[in-house]
């Protein structure tokens, strides 16, 4: 008889059938995704970045190629939260039943506050994921997640409007990254989504500029995964609220790695824009993947790595 | 409808120096419409390789490329056999069923492929067909042949004078005062630019961009048009001339 292996796992009380779930930015708001196979399959889905206006985005190119990832520079498109609430999640509920996780930037305090209270309200968000690299308009356009004080001030602004769990999703690009996550555990936050993509830059030799048209833009991809699970494991050991981690993660075997350096939940991001079917194939690789490594329960391995 | 399978290199030929056409076995199903685009993965690159599709049959797919960066480099030495990841029938397409009696299909450079799928259909719905093809010099030029084949009225322009007519599409179309009620075109930004600005007649274009996915999730081709914010990968690459901002 086949042994039965239990992937699901627990962020914040909120039950996942497994710790795998779509980044946000890579996976909108699962309608495209849903064309391949059935998004049911998903742990949750984080999605698109929201803000409280409607955003075009930067101007194109967005994109370059890199060796084993990708730099993209977006800029948070999104058509805002009262078009995500009013349109998006009704038409996301009708294809996933499951709760989802709301990824929310901002560009002010106030932004930040007034978005996560409006998303806050909606039934099917069980975690609001804030994005704090977003530039602070107030500061010099400094990213929120490059300071602890600046972090700490988006989470209790957060906090203070919201009655759900709440993840602040760290940028790397910072010197102290425990610091910050230090920072937003004691301002509240429920738990530490990391990481967001590493600045990185290409340019085209040919033309002697650069790729993106924003010149720099967000590196991710299989290339960055030793540094996102360094950084799961430095947050995970310094802080006692749950962790989700995400950076290149394209395998059954990374979720499992990035669980042992303390992850909860796996996010898996820039994997969905070169396969579809990335996040399906990680989670019918799960079971035979803990076979392989004597693994019953998901759950057991969380943080086992010291 | 869009899907992603495993296709096997049938040949792949050079037409000129830098332009190969690929014949890919497998199944054509999802495609629906001329103008349309494979996603091809390749060993060694992480993003895929968003190129139009030429012409299908029901277990084959016709692709033309140009040889632009290493990833084309790399396509362009495949060999019958190799085994390619895609995905397929991306995008909108061409509207083969627009309202129109003598439309004329305007191509430059590697733009030229997908309007030969088109050439077909039109054709077959009975339409008078006009092709201009545009490139820089005679030793460039590719399925003018072929679009005469099907029994299109085909003129060539090139930028050096070295075959038809010397300068760009637009002057061709002017010399040979091509009468037309319709416009399909694909090709460089400048050429489209061009075409809508001496011509008054409705079209469709078709727009390249630097794309993530090719299937709409990750907004990195997005564009604004007076239809509001689209994807050019997923409600394009055709747009409609009325919905363009220039």
């Amino acid at each position: 008889m086949a042994k039965i292996y239990d992937t699901t796992v627990e962020l914040c009380g909120v039950k996942l059938d497994n710790p795998v779930i779509p980044a946000s930015g890579t996976f909108g708001f699962g309608k495209e995704h849903n064309e391949f196979y059935d998004i049911n399959i998903l742990g949750s889905i984080s999605i698109k970045g929201t803000t409280r206006e409607a955003r075009f985005g930067n101007p194109t190119p967005r994109i370059a190629e890199c060796r084993s990832g990708m730099i993209n520079s977006v800029g948070l498109q999104n058509p805002g939260v009262d078009a995500v609430v009013a349109h998006e999640l009704p038409e996301l509920r009708k294809i996933f039943r499951k709760p989802i996780v709301a990824n929310i930037s901002g560009f002010s305090i106030d932004e930040y506050a007034e978005c996560c209270a409006k998303i806050d309200k909606q039934e099917q968000v069980a975690i609001i994921e804030v994005n704090v690299s977003c530039p602070n308009v107030h500061n010099g356009g400094m990213s929120f997640g490059t300071q602890p004080e600046m972090a700490a001030e988006v989470t209790r602004a957060v906090k203070a409007v919201t009655t759900k769990p709440v993840f602040i999703k760290l940028s790397p690009n910072v010197t102290d990254i425990v610091a910050i996550a230090k920072a937003c555990e004691e301002a509240g936050a429920d738990g530490i989504c990391l990481i967001n993509t590493l600045l990185g830059m290409r340019i085209d030799t040919m033309r002697r500029r650069p790729v993106i048209a924003n010149k720099m833009g967000g590196f991710s991809g299989p290339a960055v995964f030793p540094v996102a699970v360094r950084m799961v494991y430095q947050v995970a050991n310094a802080c006692s609220v749950p962790v989700m981690g995400c950076g290149g993660v394209e395998s059954a075997s990374d979720v499992i790695e990035m669980m042992m350096a303390g992850a909860t939940a796996v996010q898996v991001g820039a994997a969905n824009l070169k396969d579809p079917y990335a996040c399906k194939n990680i989670i019918e690789q799960l079971p035979q993947e803990m076979e392989r490594l004597g693994i019953e329960r998901l759950s057991d391995i969380i943080g086992i790595v010291k | 409808m869009y899907k992603k399978a495993i296709y096997s290199v049938l040949s792949n030929e050079p037409l000129t120096n830098g332009v190969y056409r690929m014949v890919l076995e497998g199944d054509s199903q999802w495609i629906t419409r001329p103008g349309q685009f494979v996603n091809i993965e390749l060993e060694g690159f992480y993003l895929r390789r968003p190129i139009s599709i030429s012409d299908w049959s029901d277990n084959t797919i016709t692709i033309i490329y140009k040889v632009v960066g290493r990833g084309t480099e790399v396509m362009s030495h495949m060999g019958a056999g190799v085994k390619l990841d895609v995905l397929t029938g991306l995008g909108n397409g061409f509207d083969a069923d627009a309202d129109c009696q003598k439309p004329l299909l305007v191509g430059g450079g590697v733009g030229v492929p997908p309007l030969y799928r088109l050439a077909k259909e039109l054709i077959a719905r009975g339409r008078k067909v006009s092709v201009v093809l545009g490139f820089n010099r005679a030793d460039e030029v590719f399925y003018a042949d072929e679009f005469k084949a099907l029994g299109a009225d085909v003129y060539v322009s090139t930028a050096d004078g070295s075959m038809g007519v010397k300068g760009f599409v637009t002057d061709a179309i002017r010399e040979a005062a091509i009468d037309f009620d319709y416009f399909y075109s694909c090709g460089p930004l400048p050429m489209l630019k061009a075409l809508c600005g001496c011509c008054e007649q409705d079209g469709e274009l078709s727009f390249e961009e630097r794309m993530g996915c090719g299937f709409g999730a990750c907004m990195g081709c997005s564009c604004k048009t007076l239809a509001g914010n689209k994807r050019i990968c997923k409600d394009g690459p055709v747009m409609k001339r009325g919905e363009i901002i220039w």
